[in-house]
């Protein structure tokens, strides 16, 4: 594990996009601590300033500190996102594993399924899961942990197959082992690496998701701090009031590259090649 | 002597390890080659024959640099030259022969095209000069109908004929020297024959000199003028192939020729104790010192130098005392008369006829083993041989469980059938049955340790769990001969052969009555066969299990076996014991096979009967073997199926050709012979 760290930070892309992801997180974890003023307190005296001494990245049109709103703004997306990649990598990558090993009939058939989970406009379905549910993270994590979910299936499914038919595999069946100690013992240890890079791919995915139900209206409520929430409220004075929508945009920006790096970095240091390992 | 066309002096080359400690790979090897002249570089895993082969061209893997040393190819000092010079030189001048021609070919661009890009890049050309030459080449490497060849695609040519296509693409820079790296390793014993055959006459029609690296010396024996031993990464003797061959005189090169079977001689070849050097390790004394029958003190004293012999050159303090002798351990199977297994009447088909197919009463497809029969006693082997494509592995999948026969039985000695699937059979019949893989690095899982894949078939048969289980783990390493200290260890931390030994042990956990072997020993270098022939022997001995062993390698097969079957496209030609098998009269595809397998014997040369050609479906009726049989007899081959000829005791040909008239005639001629067929 310390190996796979030293070698995941051994290039710059990936001491970056680790770097990215641990900041973010961090600040996150220690919004309360960091952010200067209550990230919902509004100030008829403070509205619109540019970026000052006492406002770093101004105050939007409701007077509230965009410092401290940027600040607060991922805790919602980044814990939500995470549990439903939790979620996603979990029951993905476990039916992934089972359909490879199983494969047949079994497999054709619910591959058929799993296509027709892809072809549909995702966004759309959530809307309407969300409008029907509700627009808590209780409805937004077991959705988009189930639809990412489908898609980490079919990935780690094409990688199981290959597993499937390694000697080792077969040497097992041909002792007669069942399904369970086939699939836990020889095949996920070799899969594990792809479950983690397929995981944190998705999850920086999740994030834009997320952000963009946010930005519709669907994702967090007012008045919570949300980076997709805050440039859908202030983006009709984008051009009197720019630093209120490009200070969200850019720490939304930065956690995406800084996942996806670091997934890349991950997937390199493992000897995984993202280019072959995703087939969606 | 004519200049040498590559001369290589003193080169060493290696990788700096942790530390900034130096660890080479080759160790101040010197080599000539002249023009026309073929030099053979033979030598095991990790010996640096690649390295020095590719040091020709100039070239280094990924992290090697040079230590000390140069390498001159046609009065350019390779290793001084700009990266651009060098790759002008690669492919004009030298070219390389890859060891998979399957692979190294562009499965989406016509043989003809892939030959024009190589012909664009090294000459001026014009586009119609082009197609005349791209024809040529396919001519000159004997491919028939080169111009409807050059339209054809990769996939559309077998193994042996996409060889040769990249051949063609080798020579079409005007190459003065080709490198071969293992270029039939994995090919047919009939189809490395006709390769090599075809290489031969090549060297000598166009005089170009050719670099042949082979961990074979049956291969090296057939092409080299000279031949190069490599050892530890050091020269351990070099000369002409057939002093070499004839008299060696370094202890290693004894050793190697000791471990190779041979057709005529059944019973186990003496292996070599102990492992090489690591590689990079330092050496300050001889390097086949440990492994040595005949080290003395001064051995351990130095680095031994090449010692110039007259004929040959010998990197050994006494390579002119007389070889200690080699001996074969003949087997002393105990069998019993006693049934272990039989198969009675097997066909297995992969595909199952469709729906369509049925409706619309189309034929079935010839299955891809047919009418498979043969009995195996306790405590007996019988060897399964073929080419590839035979049904031999498919056999033993069958009897494993792992496909189901579309007809016939398959039955244990106690009448149990066999012939359900895996998940159909109870746990005991199941322990009864195990299978010891070919490819020891993919049937271990990298993810497990030792204990961990010894301890799965002690739970599933026994219930052994926790201490028990790595006990009984710890027994089993030490009956197939490995400490210990390896049942933390992972497979990527062990040998090749080491490996093989643990899959081997892994089988034997549960004390199988049938143990199938598959091809256990191909992917081996042959010192370390020799040493795992010997431990199936011995564990046979000890666990009186029956063996079914599948190989290609035929001399192998003689090796181990008590009988043998002969397949041919999922059909058995032959079946009897193999001192009967192994000796006239032969089935003629026995004989086509024999005949093919080369030798580590400079003076004799195989019998190539049958054309290398295209697999396509086994035959709907008559002989399997009637398309390519070298002494058919007409149209009853076609037609109607052979009859079984008893000769012996449990001696069966499957032939039209009277008991009388089948071959007896002598497998090898004598090497000055010409062997290639035309076309």
């Amino acid at each position: 594990m310390l190996n796979l760290l030293q070698t995941t930070v051994s290039k710059p892309s990936g001491a970056i996009g680790l770097g990215l992801t641990v900041l973010h997180v961090l600040i996150a974890l220690l919004a309360p601590v960091i952010a200067p003023y209550d990230p919902t307190m509004q100030n008829a005296d403070a509205i619109l300033l540019a970026p000052n001494a006492e406002h770093w990245m101004g105050t939007d049109s409701l007077g509230r500190d965009v410092f401290s709103r940027v600040v607060h703004g991922g805790r919602l997306a980044i814990s939500v996102t995470f549990a439903a990649a939790v979620i996603a990598t979990l029951w993905g990558g476990f039916a992934g594993i089972f359909f490879g090993a199983v494969g047949g009939r079994v497999d054709e058939y619910s591959m058929r399924i799993v296509d027709a989970f892809l072809s549909m406009p995702w966004l759309l379905f959530l809307l309407l899961i969300i409008s029907i549910g509700g627009a808590g993270p209780a409805t937004i994590i077991p959705t988009l942990g189930f639809f990412y979910g489908v898609a980490i299936l079919r990935v780690v499914r094409g990688a199981a197959m290959q597993v499937a038919t390694r000697d080792y595999v077969t040497a097992a069946r041909a002792r007669g082992e069942n399904i369970w100690p086939i699939i836990s013992r020889e095949m996920f240890p070799n899969l594990s690496d792809i479950l983690l890079v397929e995981g944190a791919m998705r999850w920086s995915w999740m994030l834009l998701a997320f952000s963009s139900l946010s930005f519709l209206g669907f994702g967090a409520t007012p008045p919570t701090p949300d980076w997709g929430l805050m440039v859908a409220q202030q983006r009709s004075l984008i051009s009197t009031a720019p630093w209120a929508v490009f200070w969200p945009c850019f720490a939304l920006s930065t956690l995406i590259i800084g996942i996806n790096l670091l997934a890349d970095a991950i997937g390199k240091a493992l000897g995984l090649d993202r280019a072959t390992a995703i087939a969606v | 002597m004519t200049d040498p066309l590559i001369k290589i002096e003193d080169l060493s080359i290696g990788f700096t390890a942790k530390g900034g400690r130096q660890a080479p790979i080759l160790r101040g090897v010197s080599l000539e080659l002249c023009a026309g002249e073929t030099i053979g570089i033979v030598g095991e895993s990790g010996s640096g024959k690649s390295t020095v082969a590719l040091a020709m061209m100039g070239y280094l893997k990924s992290g090697l640099s040079v230590f000390r040393g140069s390498a001159v190819f046609d009065g350019h000092n390779m290793f001084a030259l700009s990266e651009k010079e060098r790759a002008r030189l690669r492919g004009s001048s030298i070219a390389l022969i890859p060891q998979n021609a399957g692979q190294a070919l562009t499965p989406t661009l016509k043989i003809g095209q892939q030959i024009d890009e190589a012909l664009q890049l090294h000459t001026d050309l014009g586009r119609a000069d082009r197609e005349t030459r791209t024809v040529e080449l396919l001519e000159k490497v004997r491919l028939p109908s080169p111009e409807e060849m050059a339209t054809r695609y990769p996939h559309e040519l077998s193994g042996g004929q996409q060889q040769r296509a990249a051949v063609a693409i080798a020579l079409a820079g005007n190459a003065k020297a080709l490198l071969l790296d293992e270029p039939t390793t994995g090919l047919d014993v009939t189809t490395q024959a006709h390769i090599l055959e075809f290489l031969r006459h090549l060297a000598q029609d166009l005089g170009v000199a050719m670099v042949y690296v082979s961990h074979d010396l049956g291969v090296i024996a057939r092409v080299a003028d000279r031949v190069a031993v490599m050892y530890a990464g050091q020269l351990v003797e070099e000369g002409l192939t057939r002093d070499v061959l004839n008299v060696p005189h370094h202890p290693y090169t004894r050793g190697l020729l000791a471990s190779i079977p041979r057709l005529g001689e059944p019973g186990i070849p003496s292996s070599m104790p102990g492992v090489p050097p690591a590689v990079g390790s330092e050496l300050t004394a001889c390097a086949f010192a440990d492994r040595c029958a005949q080290v003395r003190e001064a051995c351990r004293k130095g680095v031994p130098d090449l010692v110039d012999l007259g004929t040959s050159r010998s990197r050994c303090l006494f390579s002119n005392e007389p070889a200690a002798a080699q001996t074969t351990a003949l087997r002393e199977p105990e069998i019993r008369n006693d049934m272990a297994l039989s198969l009675d009447n097997v066909a297995i088909s992969y595909s199952q006829p469709g729906l369509l197919d049925r409706l619309l009463n189309r034929p079935t497809k010839t299955p891809t083993v047919d009418r498979a029969s043969f009995t195996l006693q306790k405590g007996e082997t019988l060897g399964l041989v073929g080419e590839s494509g035979s049904g031999k592995s498919t056999i033993l999948r069958a009897i494993a469980g792992l496909v189901s026969p579309r007809a016939g039985s398959i039955t244990l000695n106690d009448g149990e059938s066999l012939t359900a699937p895996v998940s159909r059979r109870d746990r005991e019949t199941l322990r009864k049955v195990q299978m010891i893989f070919q490819n020891a690095d993919a049937s271990l899982n990298p993810r497990q340790t030792i204990a961990e894949i010894l301890s799965a078939p002690l739970q599933l048969y026994f219930g052994l769990k926790g201490q028990a289980a790595r006990d009984k783990a710890k027994t089993l390493l030490e009956a197939v001969r490995l400490p210990e200290r390896y049942l933390d260890r992972f497979p990527g931390q062990l040998s090749g052969g080491e490996k093989q030994r643990v899959g081997v042990a892994r089988a034997f956990a549960a004390n199988p009555e049938v143990t199938l072997c598959d091809e256990v020993t191909s992917a081996l270098d042959v010192s370390v066969q020799a040493a795992a022939l010997s431990l199936l022997t011995r564990l046979q001995k000890e666990n009186g299990s029956s063996y079914i062993f599948v190989s290609h390698d035929l001399a192998v097969v003689r090796a181990v076996s008590d009988r043998v079957a002969v397949l041919y496209q999922g059909r058995i030609c032959e079946v009897g014991p193999s001192a009967q098998v192994y000796a006239p009269p032969y089935h003629p595809y026995t004989k086509t096979l024999m005949g093919a397998v080369l030798e580590p014997d400079p003076d004799t040369a195989p019998v190539l009967l049958a054309d290398d050609m295209t697999e396509q479906a086994p035959p709907a009726s008559g002989c399997p073997f009637q398309r390519r049989c070298p002494r058919r007899l007409g149209d009853i081959c076609d037609s109607t199926l052979p009859p079984a000829r008893q000769l012996g005791l449990g001696h069966v040909i499957h032939c039209h050709i009277p008991e009388e008239e089948l071959d007896g005639d002598a497998l090898r001629v004598a090497q000055s012979q010409d062997l290639l067929p035309t076309g």
